[in-house]
Formats: C-alpha cells, structure tokens, sequence
C-alpha cells in the first residue's frame, strides 16, 4: 500500500471532430469494379451471354413465342427460387421444396374430388398444408438446432413416400383423378394458370407472378425490418439475436415461405394439367438450390439479393429450352447446370474475400 | 461531461447509492451452477451511473458467466439479481435491453456482411409509413448513424461498407457507440481491448470514458489490470467463481491489483520457492501481507 493513488481515472474524454474530416485511408475502387463485385451483376451478365449464344446457336430462338416459352420455363423454377433464395440468405436450405409442390397439387387435387368440393376448399386446405410443412421443417430445426440439410432431408423422405403411398391408397393409381369440370376449376385456372396475349404471343400468367413476387421479394429484402433480420439471422444468428432480432420466428417464417411457394407452383402444376403425378418433384429442389446459389446467394447466408436468382432462373430456362430449339440433345442440360454451379460459386467466394478484407 | 457525474467521485459511493436511489443494477451473493457445475457463486457487484465497475480475472474466472446472467443470456440459479431495487430474471437479451441493458461483445457484436449502418440499427430499425407499407427510413438511420458515430469521435468514409472490413478497435467503438444511441443505462464490455493493439485499447478506453461522462453505469471485463486501472471507480476481482477482491479505487492501487490479477497470494508462494532455486530476483516481489490488505469481503475469501 505504499504506491500514490490516484483520486480520479486518468482517462478523459476525446475532442470530437469536425464534421467534414474523414479518416481518407480508404479509397474508393473504380465504379466498374464495384459494380462487378455485385453477385446480381455477375449473374446478369452470364444470361446476357446465354441468350446471345444462343440467339446465334439456335434461330428459332429469335421467335416471340419461343421467348414466351422460355419465359414460361424460366417462371415455374423462378417463383420457388424466391423463397428458396431467401431462405438461404437466411441461413438455411431446403431439401423438401421439390416434393412439397407436389405434396401441395395432391392435396388440392384429392381432397376436392374425393370429397367432391369446390376447388378453392382443396386450395385452400393445400395452402394450410404448405405452411404446416415449412413451419415444421422451421421449428424442427429452431427446436433442435440440428443443420437444415438433415431436418429437410427428412422432410423430403417424408413426403415422397407419402406423396406415393396415399395417391395409391385414395385412387388406386399413382396419378390423381382429373379435377378438369368441377366447380371452381376455371376460376382458379385463371389465377394460376391462364394466358395472355401481348403482340401476337401467348404468355402464361406465371411469368407475370414471377415479376411481381421477384419485386416484392427485393423490396421486403432491402426495404423492411424483416429484410434486415433475414440478412441478420444468416450472417451471424448469434449476433442477431443478442441486438434482440426475433431469431426463431425469422426462421421457421422462412420455411413457411418456401411453403408459401411450393403451394403456388403446385397450384399451377394441378390447374394446368388437371392431374398430379404423384411421384414428381424429385429433383427439383436443386434446381432451385442450385437457381439461387447461381444468382449470388451464399449458400452459408448472410448475403443475395431477390433479383439474382430472377436471373439464374431465367439462365436455367433458356437453356433448358434453347439446347432443345438448336436440336442438340437434351442430356446436355445437366451437364451445362453444373458448370453454372461451380462458377457462380467460385465467384461467390471471391466476392466475400474481396468484400471482407482488410 | 456534467459535473454531477464526474464530480461526486468520493470514496465509498459505490455501498451506498447516490442521492438514496437504488443502483441500475445489483448482484447479492448471485451463482450460477451448470448442473454440478458451479461456474459463479457468491457475487456482489453494484453498478452506478456515471461509474465504472472493472470485473477482472483469469481465464475460466467466471466473469462470462457474469455477463451472461446480467445480458440476460442465461438465468442465475442462486442469490438475487436486482434493476432499479427491483429483482429480475431475463430470459431473453431482449427484455435486458429494454431496461437499458446493452452489452458489447468480444465477437458477437456485429454481422459482418452487413453495412455499418445497417448494423448500427439492426434489432431497433427506424421505419416510417402505414403497416402494408412500412418501410425502413434509410436517410434518417444514415443520417443518425454518422452523426452518432461522429459525436463519439468515430469517423468513416463509407457507411455502406460492411462491418466487416472495419478494424477491430472501429467496430468496437460503433458497438459502444450504438448501444449508447439506444438509451442504454447500463453498457456491459465484455474484454474490448483483449484483441487489440496499444492505440486502440487507448481508443476504445477513450470511449469507455465518454460512455461514463454521458451517465451511463459501464461494467467493464477485462482481464488486463492496466486498462481497468486506466477508467475504473470500482474493481472487482474474480477467481474461480467466487469474489477474490471488491474494492473502490481509493481502497486498492495498481500494483495490488495486478498482483491480485496475477494470482496474489499463489505468487508470493512462488517467491519462495523462486528464492530458493536461486538466480532469481525476488526483492521486488510482494510480500504476502502485501496482497491482504483490502482484500475480499466474500464469504469464501479465500486467496
């Protein structure tokens, strides 16, 4: 006890700054940098590659209808890309999307001529089960806190086995029953699977759903709250919750909203060819997985934008549709599909270094 | 900045509270067991407005822990936890904040990827506009964000740049700077100077010390006896879950203090065996009697 004490902490407060001074040690990349920095950007660039080649490749490309068509395509992928898009910003993924859709057409498709209903019922009924399996897959994984690809793995078992066994056991085939004449049949095809002429070309309603959920999409991501936190809850859950974001109900919200798109595309599914199959969609969910990692989603979360998958899904279509108008062989599709993939995610990786070094 | 809290620095304010009001929060004899383990137990800590309360110790002291029980990440199993005189059990950070509780993480403060000022906002977003509509105010948190940041001496070229690409010092402070926005009483820092280097300890310390002229009753973990020494009006020591030392500043000097961070009484045991092996300067070693004096008023004092 023989040192001097000092009475008060020797620490004072700092002289605050002027307003206009800036701390001038970061310098700011040249604008065509910046911007191609940007994933959507990046993936912008790769469909504008893809429908030239192929506007030279294959000439009946350059058709109107062969464009609405492959808009049509590039639609049914699209509008479960979103959710699913969003989902992996958020953190997580889904494996259970590709048989969910179909989970969600069976249900309608059944329960409305089983029971001869008005079909808005089994649509209606179709939408609860949707939401019902995203908000399982949801809290499963909230509850557990086991990683997304087993609960949803499980999920999709679930359901692809369901999806067969009860087709089997309520029709005795593994197809649905035709729902073509029943009430409220061309109502809701109107809604979920009509068309529509623009300068002499059939365009499916989807293509226009597509359009307004993307936009939607982009402006709850960047413009909202619940934007912020799905941004928040994938690039550090932790962090997130400890500044008090809802981490649990961001999560399974999310889950429900690929429920919500799973209901959608299987409507449009069951309303344009009156049938389900039972044993689709197998599949599909990597193509959406696969839609929104093209279109700058880090598939670790924290990082995406709405519009980039809007551009990965419409890659998948004009590919998907143009290998078919140049006459190659189709198989080729797959092969294209994963050299997309690893791309996109390369360039992924490049961008988060970039983005995050000192 | 107002005398009020800077000036009524007398020795022994932290017992009794100023003015007859109760502290902004107070530990009695509080533990927290893991099952059979027993991580805390027996801690007294009071926090004032204006003061700082430095909690240090060794790795695996307890004052994790601590933080957690006070942020409301875990829940005490034993003794009282008080707000205002009020007892209180947190089960989520969220009610912690909204009496004023924020704490500023080692690592968890900030999401990386996203934009300064999206961070700065993330959890309590400005929005404006009816429900269907509701919307986030960019201008307005853009605006807010730097001015704040500005007030608290931070300056940044870009606030669209992602956190992480801030230096560690840079996001401590707009940690400390965004929880001192959002009306905190109480800002919790859990080891802000651990990771860095000597000028932005310094920074941060500067920070620390312009939280304290604002009001704001700071916890300050640390495990470096210097830095504490530097800001702190009360400290207290923790070793192996209990309270070792809890003392004013007129009560204990910096040297006591590392000492007791150091282990006290176990290095002046060492010293004797040290004199022994020889070739060793033990002159300048504290004598056991040394590191009593004040020492810990728990009911374990052990040292």
């Amino acid at each position: 006890m023989s040192m001097a004490q000092q009475a008060e902490p020797a620490v004072n407060t700092p002289p605050a700054p002027g307003p206009q001074q800036t701390d001038g040690r970061t310098a700011r990349r040249p604008l065509p940098l910046r911007l191609l920095a940007r994933p959507e950007v990046g993936v912008f660039l790769g469909a504008v590659a893809v429908v030239v080649f192929f506007l030279f490749a294959a000439p009946p490309v350059r058709d109107g209808s062969s464009m609405a068509n492959i808009l049509y395509q590039s639609s049914v992928i699209g509008i479960m890309a979103l959710p699913v898009a969003l989902l992996m910003i958020g953190g997580e993924f889904d494996l259970s999307a590709g048989v969910a859709v179909v989970a969600s057409a069976l249900t309608a498709s059944m329960l409305s001529y089983q029971l001869t209903l008005n079909v808005w019922m089994g649509v209606i009924v179709a939408l609860a089960v949707s939401l019902g399996i995203g908000a399982f897959n949801g809290w499963m994984l909230v509850r557990t806190g086991l990683p997304s690809f087993l609960v949803t793995l499980g999920t999709f078992l679930i359901l692809q086995g369901v999806n067969l066994a009860v087709t089997k056991l309520v029709t005795g085939n593994v197809a649905t029953d035709s729902i073509g004449d029943m009430d409220g049949f061309d109502q809701a095809k109107a809604i979920f699977a009509s068309s529509f002429e623009v300068a002499g070309v059939q365009v499916k309603i989807t293509v226009v759903w597509w359009l307004v959920f993307a936009a939607l999409a982009t402006w709850v991501l960047l413009r909202t709250k619940y934007g912020n936190w799905v941004f928040a809850v994938g690039g550090n859950k932790d962090s997130a919750r400890a500044v008090g974001v809802p981490v649990t109900f961001t999560k399974i919200s999310l889950f429900m909203l690929v429920g919500f798109g799973a209901w959608f595309v299987g409507m449009h599914n069951l309303f344009s060819f009156n049938t389900v199959q039972s044993g689709e969609g197998v599949g599909q969910e990597l193509i959406y997985i696969a839609a929104a990692v093209i279109g700058g989603c880090l598939l670790t979360g924290g990082a995406g934008s709405a519009i980039g998958p809007v551009f990965g899904a419409f890659m998948f279509g004009m590919v998907q549709q143009g290998i078919v108008y140049a006459g190659w062989n189709p198989d080729w599709f797959k092969a294209f599909l994963g050299v997309m993939l690893l791309g996109a995610v390369l360039i992924n990786l490049w961008v988060q270094r970039t983005a995050t070094r000192r | 900045m107002t005398d009020k809290t800077t000036g009524s620095h007398i020795a022994g304010t932290e017992d009794t509270a100023p003015g007859g009001e109760h502290p902004l929060v107070e530990l009695r004899s509080a533990g927290k067991s893991y099952g059979n383990i027993r991580a805390l137990h027996g801690v007294d800590l009071t926090v004032h407005p204006g003061k700082v309360t430095c909690v240090l110790g060794d790795n695996g002291a307890g004052k994790s822990t601590l933080i957690k029980i006070i942020s409301g990440l875990h829940q005490h199993t034993e003794g009282e936890f008080l707000v205002d005189g009020a007892p209180v059990r947190f089960s989520t950070p969220r009610e912690a904040l909204d009496k004023g509780i924020a704490t500023v993480y080692q690592d968890l403060a900030v999401v990386p990827l996203m934009p300064v000022w999206r961070n700065f906002f993330l959890g309590s977003e400005m929005t404006k506009g009816p429900w269907p509509l509701r919307r986030l105010d960019i201008e307005r948190m853009k605006k807010t964000a730097d001015e704040e940041l500005r007030n608290m001496g931070i300056v940044l070229d870009d606030l669209e740049q992602p956190i992480g690409t801030l230096s560690g010092g840079q996001r401590q402070c707009v940690a400390i700077a965004r929880a001192v926005y959002f009306g905190a009483r109480v800002l919790i820092l859990d080891e802000p100077t651990a990771a860095l280097g000597v000028k932005q300890s310094g920074v941060v310390l500067k920070y620390i010390a312009m939280a304290r002229d604002r009001g704001l009753g700071v916890i300050f973990i640390t495990h470096n006896p210097h830095h504490a020494y530097m800001v702190g009006d009360h400290f207290s020591v923790l070793r192996l879950g209990t309270l070792e030392l809890s003392a004013a500043r007129s009560e204990v000097g910096l040297e006591e203090l590392t000492n007791h961070m150091a282990g006290g009484a176990e290095l002046a045991a060492l010293k004797h065996e040290l004199a022994q092996v020889g070739g060793v300067d033990t002159e300048e070693l504290p004598e056991e009697g040394d590191l009593r004096a004040p020492a810990a008023a728990t009911p374990e004092g052990k040292s």
